[in-house]
């Protein structure tokens, strides 16, 4: 049957196969999920960075992209919802040389998570954060959570959403993160860079990736599937540097401001508990 | 103190100053916690000590957040430690459950204050005990160890590090307050004197077959932790010998929890501690722990002094309960008298262990104070009497 | 390629030509690659895999430049390109 496919090769492995636990993939994900992608850009990302792969490290909480640690060929946890920073913390307290990203999802940081972050955020804990945010709850069938839009339709907000959302660059900001961007997952450049950046940077460090769900917000927002909810990113996000993030909002249908928002030097928790105990 | 920081000697101590003392006796080097009284001390203790002894302390921004970070340290290599009481330890329950299935050791101490809720803060209660084994969903097994005094809250608090390490489980100091905000003598032990169980650690290189959760006949998988090169996966969902998620897999379930509750019930010879004062020819034995062990220590003296042959069965471990021990004396006693400070738990299980071979006799207080010793001693006296 | 002038270093410059490798049964035919390809390489095949799903095929081989969005862009780790060697 390959041979009827016109001038490509078959491949038994990729390239990134051996960051990847191959014996998990096809990952559970849906066809067109911005995850993989998300993924494919931070696997990309660190061998680029040539970093002691033993010592990174990946907290996930729970939900579709709580998944994300199992598919990673790294010493990965999938802890409980919500508690993937508080988890996150303890191993780098434990172990300073560990590298210890944070992938999860909107719902699970956000909600459920949102104390841990705020204060993970104020401590400048040295730990990187991966939000991908799909604007509601997938792994449960498209709920309602706290980036959803206002007016948006979800499985419990079927008139239409009636809460303000988060937006998440700005509390990372205000709540003292001492790296903000935002990308969507058809910028695969610009966030493989900005996670590249986030692993450098000493501290909080934050990346909110708006990524495609077709099975339940797309589809029910009228949004189309992942083609057009990518053309949709495509059209109406506009990268914006620097951006204040109080100003980057994102509206049902509206424009996204994408970009690197903050990017400062601070102590981080342990240089201070350091400096404290001399 | 030497210049290691760690204590030696013999000291005037209260019970959670022993208990952080002995945590640091026991390797711990990480503490993450939120204040509640009256657990309170030991989180400043170990604020106070382990930057001495070169460790981390952290306050969380809850409980929740503590017992996370307990977690994630342990798996990031250190022997770590939470204290809380319990309002705090019911917030604790789902991640002493992700604890479990993870196999991660650590020790949580409840130092327990009459409940239910928010309740008499600054008051004694023994009303978590059954918490301490059903408080997290699904099912497990628990080692939980109660003392009955600052030096035992010290030796416990160390037995705990080693059992936790041993089982690969996460293990509960049950004392309360009582205990915690009594100040006795406290007798520190040079360090090569104390009993130190290290982690148990892969043989085998990475790459090279090891798999995180297959388990030694002993029931324990060895564990390696993250940085340690052997690139695992470590989930909360029911997973196989790789860690790797089977949640539609009754037989991996099966596999699973079938080995997490056999880990500790084929091994409760090693982990239950009891000590029996005149039980021999008992015929009423009065089952007691914590502070209660302590009070009813007069009430059984008083009963031997009126000719009553009893004897005081103190439970040392608490969970895994010691049915075995139960059973074989109900056949040899009249009674068992159970005095706790809730309104019957433990002697809930002294019954069901007893299988009506003798009569339980729960005595119990809604909490907030001690048992009066004649209240005891009535119900002592009751029992010899049907 | 169509240049609307000359490059003054047009006989040094390579243009890299790509081969593209698909590992097969991953592909969920989501059509990222096809869609975003900017030379317009791809296409949806009628082949299905073991899957049931229609993976992509090269329409225009030769001008494929090992840009690698596809492989980029692709969540499913089913495709990349590997410059192709000259002789």
């Amino acid at each position: 049957m390959a041979e009827e496919l016109t001038n490509v090769l078959i491949s038994e492995h990729h390239p990134m196969d051996s960051l990847l636990r191959q014996d998990r993939l096809p990952h559970i994900w849906c066809s067109g999920c911005g995850l993989g992608t998300v993924l494919t850009c931070f696997v990309s990302a660190l061998q680029k960075l040539e970093l002691d792969l033993d010592k990174v490290v990946v907290v996930s909480g729970i939900g579709c992209t709580g998944r994300a640690a199992g598919y990673l060929n790294l010493d990965g946890f999938h802890t409980t919802h919500g508690r993937a920073i508080p988890f996150a913390t303890g191993l780098k307290l434990a172990n300073p040389e560990l590298k210890v990203v944070v992938i999860s999802g909107d719902g699970d940081l956000m909600a459920i998570g949102g104390n841990h972050f705020i204060h993970a955020a104020r401590r400048n804990m040295d730990l990187t954060v991966l939000c991908v945010n799909n604007f509601n709850y997938g792994m449960t069938s498209g709920q309602v959570g706290p980036t959803t839009p206002t007016n948006a339709r979800t499985s419990t907000s079927p008139y239409g959403n009636t809460e303000h959302p988060f937006n998440v660059p700005y509390l990372a900001a205000a709540t003292g993160a001492a790296y903000v961007a935002r990308w969507t997952a058809l910028h695969v450049r610009r966030l493989e860079r900005s996670i590249m950046e986030a692993m450098q940077k000493r501290g909080f460090s934050v990346i909110e990736v708006i990524s495609p769900c077709p099975t339940y917000y797309g589809r029910w927002n009228k949004m189309g599937d992942t083609l057009e909810q990518m053309r949709y990113y495509h059209e109406q996000s506009v990268i914006r540097h620097w951006t204040d993030p109080a100003q980057a909002d994102i509206d049902l249908g509206g424009e996204i401001i994408v970009g690197r928002f903050v990017d400062i030097d601070k102590p981080t928790f342990s240089d201070l508990q350091r400096e404290a105990d001399q | 103190m030497s210049n290691d920081g760690i204590l030696r000697g013999s000291f005037f101590m209260d019970g959670d100053t022993a208990c952080a003392e002995g945590a640091i006796c026991a390797g711990c080097r990480f503490f993450g916690g939120y204040p509640i009284t009256p657990a309170t001390e030991i989180a400043e203790r170990m604020a106070r000590r382990l930057p001495q002894v070169g460790g981390t302390y952290i306050q969380m921004e809850d409980e929740i957040a503590s017992i996370a970070a307990v977690l994630g340290a342990s798996w990031g290599g250190a022997r770590s430690m939470t204290a809380t009481s319990g309002p705090g330890f019911s917030l604790m329950m789902e991640n002493l459950g992700l604890g479990i299935i993870t196999e991660t050791p650590c020790v949580l101490v409840n130092v327990q204050r009459a409940g239910p809720s928010t309740g008499m803060p600054t008051l004694v209660g023994q009303g978590d005990m059954m918490q301490a084994r059903w408080g997290s969903h699904g099912p497990y097994e628990i080692i939980a160890i109660a003392p009955s005094s600052p030096q035992e809250l010290f030796d416990l608090t160390i037995r705990a590090f080693n059992l936790a390490e041993k089982y690969r489980t996460p293990v509960l100091v049950m004392t309360d307050e009582a205990v915690g905000h009594m100040t006795e003598r406290v007798v520190i032990p040079p360090l090569d004197e104390i009993e130190h169980y290290p982690r148990r650690k892969p043989q085998a290189p990475p790459n090279d077959g090891y798999l995180p959760y297959q388990p030694d006949p002993d029931g324990v998988p060895p564990m390696a932790c993250a940085g340690d090169g052997y690139r695992i996966h470590v989930t909360g969902l029911t997973h196989n010998e790789k860690g790797y998620p089977a949640t539609v897999s009754v037989e991996a379930q099966h596999k699973l929890v079938e080995r997490l509750i056999r880990k500790i019930r084929d091994n409760r010879d090693d982990i239950i501690e009891l000590h029996e004062d005149q039980v021999e020819d008992a015929e009423i034995v009065v089952v007691a722990y914590g502070i209660s062990a302590r009070t009813a220590a007069r009430p059984v003296r008083l009963a031997r002094e009126m000719g009553l042959k009893v004897g005081l069965l103190k439970l040392v471990t608490v969970w895994p309960f010691a049915e075995d021990r139960i059973r074989d004396l109900a056949t040899k006693v009249r009674a068992f008298v159970v005095p706790e400070i809730n309104m019957g738990q433990m002697a809930l299980e002294v019954e069901r262990s007893a299988e009506g071979q003798a009569q339980t006799i729960p005595v119990p207080h809604a909490g907030g104070g001690l048992h009066d010793p004649g209240e005891v001693l009535e119900a002592i006296k009751r029992a010899m009497g049907s | 390629m169509k240049l609307w002038r000359k490059p003054l270093d047009l006989d040094r410059v390579v243009v890299p030509q790509g081969e593209i490798h698909l590992v097969l049964d991953r592909c969920k035919g989501c059509q990222l690659c096809v869609t975003y390809c900017p030379r317009d390489v791809l296409e949806m095949s009628n082949l299905f895999n073991a899957k049931g799903y229609h993976p992509p095929q090269v329409r225009y081989a030769g001008r494929c430049v090992a840009c690698g969005l596809c492989s980029m862009l692709c969540p499913e780790f089913a495709i990349y390109v590997l410059e192709a060697s000259r002789e």
